[in-house]
């Protein structure tokens, strides 16, 4: 099954959108409620990176019976220093970021705990894909 | 602990998912940070928040957990509520700070996650 859901930068209120369709999805499936905690928080930290910090982005959910690959393309900053990026505490998110819950520095560490294979691929100036492998049997 | 008690509790007020009023609760964790609650390998616990946005009503269905207590006397917005009904998440509003709602909750032996 393959899903497609447009992000945009900024927009708060949709946050979390994508990752309430895919949970849902999971559901309906009959997955393991642990790995769908483990897939809409790595989904959900993820989706509301590419709000908090690109301009726009697009998430391409693959859900197979052995387990879902997300890809979250944005067009965006980039991330110069992912080694700090991944560092909890580390932030560079905006006030207005701070002031919806998020931005302490613990969206890319969470979603790497909760991931089995997390891939950032990152251009300064152009944008950000994140690859997140989730697999159902872990146990 | 019923839902019930902790709204008397808190001094609060049911805004959302008023059918889960009789259902009971083990376990709270209070955060404005969203992040600090989504590390949380626990679910069914109530969320402790002065966060009054959308994205604490959108934490809480990510956690799996189905009830809010939402403090410092915030209102609830339209889109929060909008949210909340949809996915059938009991919002309580209290007048009372995090820090006091919280205290009295741990008193009458609602349990710390950690």
């Amino acid at each position: 099954m393959h899903f497609e859901y447009k992000v945009e930068g900024g927009d708060f209120t949709q946050a979390g959108y994508a990752s309430s369709q895919i949970k849902k999805t999971l559901k309906q499936l009959g997955a393991d409620p642990a790995v769908i905690k483990r897939v809409v928080v790595a989904l959900y930290e993820a989706e509301v990176n590419i709000v908090a910090h690109a301009y726009r982005g697009t998430i391409f959910a693959d859900i197979t019976p052995s387990g879902i690959k997300l890809r979250l393309e944005d067009e965006g900053p980039g991330i110069p220093d992912i080694e700090m990026a991944m560092t909890k505490g580390f932030s560079t998110a905006s006030p207005q970021v701070r002031e919806m819950g998020f931005g302490a520095g613990m969206g890319l560490p969470n979603i790497s705990e909760n991931a089995d294979s997390l891939t950032i691929d990152t251009e300064v100036g152009k944008g950000t894909t994140l690859t997140i492998i989730i697999n159902f049997n872990k146990v | 602990m019923l839902l019930s008690e902790i709204c008397e509790i808190v001094n609060g007020t049911v805004v959302s998912g008023e059918s889960r009023i009789n259902q009971k609760v083990e376990f709270a964790f209070a955060s404005d940070l969203m992040s600090d609650v989504l590390t949380l390998k626990v679910d069914h616990f109530i969320l402790i928040t002065g966060l009054a946005n959308i994205q604490s009503v959108r934490t809480a269905e990510m956690s799996d957990a189905p009830y809010l207590l939402l403090c410092r006397g915030k209102e609830v917005s339209d889109d929060m509520l909008a949210l909340a009904k949809e996915i059938n998440v009991l919002i309580i509003k209290s007048p009372y700070s995090m820090f006091k709602c919280a205290g009295l909750l741990y008193g009458a032996g609602l349990k710390p996650v950690y």
